[in-house]
C-alpha cells in the first residue's frame, strides 16, 4: 500500500491515499453501501461476537447469580471435569461415528441417485421423481420424531408386525443398539434427495461433446458413467466431502434431540456433545464443564475446517473457501 | 445431432432396456420410501382410535373418522400456534431477507474496497462459536427476551451460509447492468431497488424459502426461552404433543373432551398433517426457483 503512494507522485490522484484518511474517503465515497451493512454487522455484532466473550466462563467457577463477570477465576478445572468426567469419550465418539456413518451413505445415495436423476429421459417421470426425492429435506425433525414413534414406537406398525411375526419384541425406543441404524435411513430419507441437486448441477454442466464421442466409439450407458461422469464427479465430491468433515465435530442437535430427547435408555449411542451440552442449560449445573465441551468442540471444529480447507486447496485451488 | 440421438432410440439393445428398467425402478423405489411416512401419517389421521394398539399405524385406515380433524379445529391452542407460526414466518422472512440482501448486495460488488474485512467479520462466525449456554444467557439475563414472541425471530434473524449463497447470486449478475444506471446519476440503493432486485427473483426465492422453512419448522428456541402456552409454535406444540402427557391433558382442557377419550395417536397425527400441509403446497411452486437460485450459489462458492 504505502508502495504505492510513493510511486504516484501526481497529487491529483487522490483515489490512492492510505491511513485514516483514506478510509474516511473510501467510507464516505460508498456510504450508501456501507450503512446498508450496519444493521447486518450490529447483529453479528450482538448475537454471534457477544456469546464469545461468554466463553470466559469456561475459565470460572460459575454462579448463575453472579453472572459471568463476578464468578470467580478458576484457571483449568473446568477442562480437567470434562476430561475426567465418566463417558465423555463416548460422547466424542458417538459425535463422530454418526457424523461419519452420515457422511458416507449421504455422498453414497446423493450420487447414485444423481446419476440416475440424469438417465430419466422422460422428462415428466424425471420432474416427479426429484420433487419427491426433494422434498423430505423440508420437513422438521420433529414431524419426522411423530412418523418414526407410528413406525417404531410401542403400537407402531414395524414393531408390531416384528412381534407377531418373530414373537419378540424389538423395543426400539428402549434398545441403544438399533439407532445408528435408524438415524442413518432417517438422514438419508431427509437429505440424500436434497444432495443429488449439486451433483446433478455439476453433472449436466459437463462438456457433451464427451457423451457423443463416447456414443460414437459404442459405449453403453453404464460405460459412460463409470468412464466419463464419475471420474469428472470425483474433485466436486471431495470438496464436498472435505467441506463435511470439517463439520464432523458438530452433532446435529435438531435431529437428535427431536428424535431420541431425554430418553437416557439411548444415550449410549446417541448422546452427542451438542445434546450434552444442551442437559446442562436444562439443569443448569455445571454450566462452566458444559461450556468448556463447547469451546473444545468449536477449536477442534476450526482447526479441522482450516485443516480441511488447506487440503481443498490442495486438490482444487479454485474452491477453497479462504 | 437430432439423426444420431433418433439413430439411438430406434437400436436400443437388451443392455439399455435393462439399464433402462433399474434406474426407473430405483427411482421409483426411493420415491416409495420417501413418500411412504407420509402415507402413514395421513392415514393414521383417520384411523379410529382403538385400533392403534392392535393393527399399528395404518396407511389406509381400517374405521374412518375425522374426529381427530374435528378436534383440531376446535382446539383453540392449536389455532393460536398456528398464528404464532405465520407471524414468525411472515416476519421473520421478512426481516432475514432485508438484513440478508442488505449485506449480500454491497459485498458482492467489486469496487467496495473493505468488503473482504466484512466478509471476514461475517465469515468468522460461521468457524467459531461461543456455544449454547452463553447465547443462553446473553438472551436471557442481558437481553431480557425470555417469553416473548420475538425471540423467535430475532435471534436467528440471520445466516451466514444464506448470505453468501445470496451474494455469490448477485455476484454473477453483469456488471453492465448497473453500470448504465450510474451513469444516469443513480446512487446504490436506487440500482439494487430497481435493477438488481428484478433480476434476482430465483435468488430470492430461494433464500426466502430457506428463511421461511427456518422459521416454520422451529422449536428448539421455543423450547429452551418460552413459557407461557399462547406463545408456543405449531411445531413445538407437535413436540410436546409427542413427549409428554401434559400437553394432552392441556389439550383436553381447551377442547373440553375427557381426558380419556381423547385419540391420542390420530390427534398427533391430524396436527402433523396440518402442520406440513402448508409446506406441502408452496413446495412444488418454490422449487421451480430454489434448483437454479441454489445451483447457481453452489457453483460459484
Amino acid at each position: 500500500m504505502e508502495k504505492t503512494t510513493v510511486r504516484s507522485v501526481k497529487p491529483i490522484n487522490t483515489k490512492q491515499k492510505t491511513g485514516i484518511r483514506g478510509v474516511g474517503q473510501e467510507l464516505w465515497k460508498n456510504r450508501l453501501l456501507y450503512a446498508m451493512t450496519l444493521p447486518t454487522i450490529i447483529w453479528v455484532a450482538i448475537f454471534c461476537y457477544v456469546p464469545m466473550y461468554g466463553v470466559l466462563i469456561t475459565f470460572k467457577d460459575f454462579s448463575y447469580k453472579k453472572g459471568i463477570w463476578g464468578s470467580e477465576w478458576c484457571g483449568l478445572k473446568n477442562f480437567e471435569f470434562l476430561f475426567n468426567y465418566k463417558g465423555v469419550g463416548q460422547i466424542f465418539w458417538n459425535t463422530i461415528y454418526l457424523n461419519l456413518l452420515f457422511i458416507i451413505t449421504g455422498t453414497v445415495f446423493s450420487i447414485v441417485l444423481a446419476l440416475m436423476f440424469v438417465e430419466i429421459k422422460n422428462k415428466i417421470y424425471n420432474k416427479t421423481v426429484q420433487t419427491i426425492a426433494i422434498f423430505p429435506h423440508f420437513v422438521s425433525w420433529t414431524v419426522v420424531a411423530m412418523f418414526l414413534s407410528g413406525i417404531i414406537g410401542g403400537s407402531g406398525t414395524l414393531t408390531q408386525w416384528i412381534s407377531q411375526n418373530f414373537g419378540s419384541d424389538p423395543a426400539f425406543y428402549s434398545n441403544a443398539s438399533w439407532w445408528p441404524l435408524i438415524l442413518v435411513l432417517l438422514k438419508i430419507w431427509q437429505g440424500a434427495g436434497y444432495g443429488t441437486i449439486v451433483y446433478v448441477a455439476a453433472i449436466t454442466g459437463f462438456d457433451q461433446s464427451m457423451y457423443e464421442a463416447a456414443k460414437m466409439d459404442g459405449a453403453t450407458r453404464l460405460q459412460t458413467i463409470t468412464r466419463i461422469t464419475l471420474p469428472m464427479l470425483k474433485t466436486t465430491v471431495i470438496m464436498l466431502t472435505i467441506m463435511s468433515i470439517g463439520k464432523i465435530f458438530a452433532g446435529d442437535f435438531g435431529m437428535i434431540y427431536a428424535l431420541v430427547g431425554d430418553n437416557s435408555q439411548l444415550y449410549a449411542t446417541t448422546d452427542v456433545i451438542d445434546t450434552f451440552v444442551y442437559r446442562a442449560l436444562r439443569q443448569l449445573n455445571n454450566m462452566g464443564m458444559r461450556t468448556a465441551t463447547s469451546l473444545f468442540q468449536s477449536i477442534v471444529g476450526l482447526v479441522m475446517v482450516v485443516a480441511t480447507n488447506a487440503l481443498a486447496k490442495k486438490v482444487e485451488p479454485e474452491s477453497a473457501i479462504f | 445431432m437430432s439423426n444420431t440421438t433418433g439413430g439411438t432410440k430406434i437400436k436400443k439393445t437388451t443392455g439399455e432396456v435393462i439399464f433402462d428398467i433399474v434406474v426407473y425402478a430405483f427411482a421409483a423405489l426411493f420415491c416409495i420410501y420417501c413418500l411412504y411416512p407420509f402415507a402413514i401419517i395421513l392415514g393414521s389421521s383417520f384411523e379410529t382410535e382403538t385400533n392403534f394398539a392392535n393393527y399399528g399405524f395404518p396407511i389406509i385406515p381400517r374405521d374412518f373418522t375425522t374426529q381427530a380433524y374435528k378436534m383440531v379445529l376446535g382446539d383453540s391452542q392449536i389455532f393460536k400456534a398456528y398464528g404464532v407460526t405465520i407471524f414468525t414466518t411472515v416476519v421473520g422472512t421478512l426481516i432475514s431477507m432485508a438484513l440478508t440482501i442488505t449485506m449480500a448486495y454491497p459485498l458482492s460488488l467489486k469496487k467496495l474496497k473493505y468488503r473482504n474485512v466484512i466478509t471476514f467479520y461475517v465469515y468468522f462466525t460461521m468457524l467459531f462459536g461461543g456455544g449454547l449456554v452463553p447465547s443462553y444467557l446473553l438472551i436471557t439475563r442481558t437481553l431480557g427476551m425470555k417469553d416473548s414472541i420475538w425471540v423467535l425471530i430475532i435471534p436467528v434473524a440471520f445466516g451466514a451460509w444464506n448470505m453468501f449463497l445470496m451474494r455469490n447470486f448477485f455476484a454473477g449478475i453483469p456488471v453492465e447492468l448497473s453500470e448504465s444506471a450510474y451513469m444516469d446519476g443513480a446512487n446504490d440503493l436506487q440500482i439494487l431497488i430497481k435493477i438488481i432486485l428484478p433480476v434476482s427473483v430465483p435468488g430470492i426465492a430461494t433464500i426466502s424459502l430457506f428463511y421461511a422453512l427456518g422459521y416454520w419448522n422451529q422449536w428448539f428456541n421455543a423450547m429452551l426461552y418460552l413459557d407461557s402456552a399462547d406463545l408456543f409454535p405449531l411445531q413445538y406444540l407437535l413436540m410436546r404433543m409427542l413427549r409428554n402427557v401434559e400437553a394432552m391433558r392441556e389439550m383436553a382442557r381447551t377442547t373440553g373432551v375427557a381426558m380419556g377419550s381423547i385419540p391420542t395417536n390420530s390427534l398427533r397425527m391430524a396436527t402433523t398433517v396440518v402442520a406440513i400441509g402448508p409446506v406441502v403446497f408452496l413446495y412444488p411452486f418454490a422449487q421451480k426457483y430454489f434448483t437454479s437460485g441454489l445451483t447457481v450459489g453452489a457453483i460459484k462458492g
